[in-house]
């Protein structure tokens, strides 16, 4: 140990990134990370860091994602359309199978998901969404099986962000660039395809322990704390948090609803890429033959009118106004009162992604009266 | 806020348990009333509700409606309105379906002791209510007066009429029931169900209300008892919104900071008007 470094914080380099994922597929977890596929960044099984988007940048803007290449930088890219919701809370969760045979019915739980699984690249807003589902599927009277086999199951590698695009805000909503807690090693890309590493558990700090580092100089210790005030300071988009859950439940009837509701197109977009958005369907699949029926949960979106049905009276939020009102005004005021947090955590991807570009930052901002946005 | 953890697959809680029909009883066109048995069932507190699931079809909430105080009575009431409650009324005894619950916050019976009781109910809205009536009369001491005001859209619309006559008979308690169209041979009251409020003798002061029915007709009535002195956390009220789980974990039922399964489907006045008051909340 050269002595000079925090022993806490140490180099590696993306060798040593490729044995964290031997050594992490050897214990048994499939590792997930960041791959470019049709044009943007999703996350599927990874064998090495040769798999990861080196060299990729996006570009992202209300209505507008695109990748380019630029540099050489493992992680220089921000969040994709994929978030971490798609492994730990997937679009299709089959919940049980009924089978009727001679008269008598058999009803067949689902199994649980025990895969252990290895997150590799997740980023700050990304682990705080992960903290808020985790209070939604655990944490209420009820939990959601499923969610929780798969969870328990996680290591989790975060990686700071050095780079931010206009969509994030995470700032605003306090839960980036920097990941504070819920990781297991956090990474800082410096140069040259090098890291600062830092555990942040007993099971991140052994596997840590098992690769070849060496501690931080000073200057890589600056890198890495430049690179992510480098990202903070891109952060032009702001979201005014003080006194929104107010604002937003005393105003029903505020024309912006209106004015919102006239370019809105109800495509249930901004809940799909949302990472924290949980709703989901319970819908009966009747087998082919007859014989038996699987009860099947998959994700719904309150932008739809099936969302709240009602016999006789039809959708109670029938109309396009009353549907992006109570997304919003879920996201950034009821969610305080079900859920003791924000349900925004100021990833950007509903602005990349709403096909019209509107802009939750903005939307807020104009209830308030003033400009926003980014 | 207690924790029930399912790691045992057979305790999820979206995993039904089986049950039976017992019995079938045809009450009005397209609504009967089940008498059931199932696997573990524990007993319910009024107000509570079940997911009913037919088999290869859907599930959906339904109330209990039989009295809470038998625990081993599992006892449904359901009108046929669309896919998953058509194929329930059309099961006949023997059937077996899947069934989750109970779930939800109950009426809060105990409250009107020593209080003038007023049950306000239109069309359906009786059965989930009827639990109440049953508690009460069981300790009819506990209770002031009891008055029980129904309205159904036809006279052959009536649910429970047999027991509502068998209820007016009695001296203790007070029914006034009403149509919103009367048919040939109707005698009795015609409007809707908040005008059988001015025809009966109670003390707002000390009234707590139950209220159960379609969502309009229990705006009217919570403004009406309002209107006539009954405190707002005195009038209770049973919600109705679209439902997938039950246990506040699939989003459908939100009425603004509420999930109705879960912190409902039972709410006082007091804390639903600003609610209600917003349009397509
Ligand atoms: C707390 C509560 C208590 C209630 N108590 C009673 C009662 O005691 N008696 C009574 O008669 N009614 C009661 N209801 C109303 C009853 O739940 C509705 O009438 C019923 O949901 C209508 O469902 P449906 O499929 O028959 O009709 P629809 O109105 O067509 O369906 C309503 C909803 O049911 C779901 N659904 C329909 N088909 C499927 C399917 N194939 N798979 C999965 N889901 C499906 C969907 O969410 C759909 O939007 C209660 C409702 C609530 C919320
Ligand atoms: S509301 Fe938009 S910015 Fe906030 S967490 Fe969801 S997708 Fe990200
Ligand atoms: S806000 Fe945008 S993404 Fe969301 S439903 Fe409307 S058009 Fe689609
Ligand atoms: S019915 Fe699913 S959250 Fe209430």
């Amino acid at each position: 140990m050269s002595g000079s470094g925090d022993p806490a914080r140490v180099v590696i380099d993306a060798n040593g990134i490729d044995t964290l994922i031997a050594i992490l597929a050897k214990r048994g977890y499939e590792v997930l990370g960041p791959v470019r596929r049709d044009g943007a960044i999703v996350h599927e099984p990874i064998a090495s860091t040769d798999d990861l988007p080196r060299g990729w940048i996006d570009e992202q803007r209300g209505g507008h994602y695109r990748l380019k290449q630029e540099g050489d930088a493992y992680f220089a890219y921000t969040v994709g359309p994929s978030s971490w919701k798609r492994v730990l809370h997937p679009p299709r969760q089959p919940l049980w199978r009924s089978e009727i045979r001679d008269g008598e019915v058999a009803i067949e739980a689902a199994s649980v998901d025990t895969q252990r699984r290895a997150l590799i690249g997740v980023r700050a807003c990304e682990l705080a969404a992960i903290a808020v589902q985790d209070r939604v599927f655990l944490e209420g009277p009820y939990q959601d099986r499923h969610y929780a086999a798969r969870r328990a199951g996680l290591f989790i590698v975060a990686v700071n962000c050095g780079r931010a695009v206009e969509t994030c805000f995470c700032v605003s909503m306090d839960t980036g660039p920097e990941a504070r807690a819920g990781f297991d090693i956090a990474l800082t890309e410096i140069a040259n395809g090098r890291f600062v590493a830092t555990a942040g558990s007993d099971d991140g700090a052994a596997r840590l322990a098992e690769l070849p580092t060496r501690p931080a100089e000073p200057s890589e210790l600056d890198a890495a704390a430049a690179a992510i005030e480098t990202a903070a300071g891109q952060m032009t988009r702001t979201l005014e948090t003080e006194g929104l859950p107010d604002l937003l439940t005393s105003n029903p009837d505020h024309p912006r609803w209106d004015d919102v509701a006239q370019r809105c197109l109800n495509c249930a977009n901004c809940t799909m890429v949302c990472p924290t958005c949980f709703c989901t369907d319970v819908e009966e699949v009747n087998d082919l033959d007859g014989g038996g029926a699987a009860r099947v949960q998959q994700w719904a979106s309150c932008f739809t009118t099936d969302f709240t049905y009602l016999h006789g009276g039809g959708a109670v939020r029938d109309s396009v106004r009353s549907r992006y009102r109570q997304w919003m005004t879920h996201k950034l005021a009821t969610w305080h009162d079900q859920f003791g947090t924000s349900g925004c955590v100021g990833c950007g991807r509903c602005i990349a992604w709403c096909p019209v570009g509107i802009d939750i930052t903005e939307e807020a901002a104009a209830m308030r009266g003033a400009r926003g946005g980014g | 806020m207690s924790t029930v953890l399912a790691p045992d697959p057979q305790l999820d809680p979206m995993v039904p348990t089986l049950a039976r029909i017992t019995r079938k009883i045809d009450e009005i066109p397209d609504v009967v009333t089940f008498e059931m048995e199932a696997d573990g069932w524990s007993g319910f507190a009024p107000g509570q509700f079940n997911m009913l699931g037919p088999f290869g079809v859907g599930e959906i909430p339904i109330s209990l409606s039989g009295p809470a105080s038998k625990r081993e009575r599992l006892v449904h009431t359901i009108r046929a309105v669309g896919p998953v409650s058509r194929a329930l009324v059309e099961l006949q005894e023997g059937a077996v379906l899947g069934l989750r619950g109970p779930y939800g916050a109950p009426w809060p019976v105990e409250r009107a002791q020593g209080r003038d009781v007023m049950v306000v109910a239109g069309g359906l809205g009786l059965a989930p209510v009827r639990p109440v009536l049953y508690d009460v009369l069981e300790n009819r001491d506990d209770y002031e007066k009891v008055i029980v005001l129904y309205g159904a859209r036809r006279p052959e619309e009536m649910l429970f009429a047999d027991e509502l006559s068998t209820w007016r008979a009695r001296f203790d308690i007070e029914v006034a029931v009403t149509v919103d169209h009367a048919s040939v041979g109707w005698h009795g009251h015609v409007g809707v169900v908040t005008s059988l409020l001015r025809t009966v003798g109670y003390d707002p002061a000390n009234t707590t209300a139950y209220v159960c029915g379609p969502e309009i007709m229990m705006r009217f009535a919570a403004r009406a008892l309002t209107d006539a002195g009954v405190a707002p956390g005195e009038i209770w009220l049973s919600m109705e919104r679209n439902m997938h789980c039950a246990i506040g974990l699939c989003g459908h039922c939100q009425l603004g900071p509420v999930f109705i399964c879960r912190d409902g489907p039972v709410f006082d006045w007091a804390r639903l008007r600003p609610l209600m008051q917003q349009e397509e909340l």
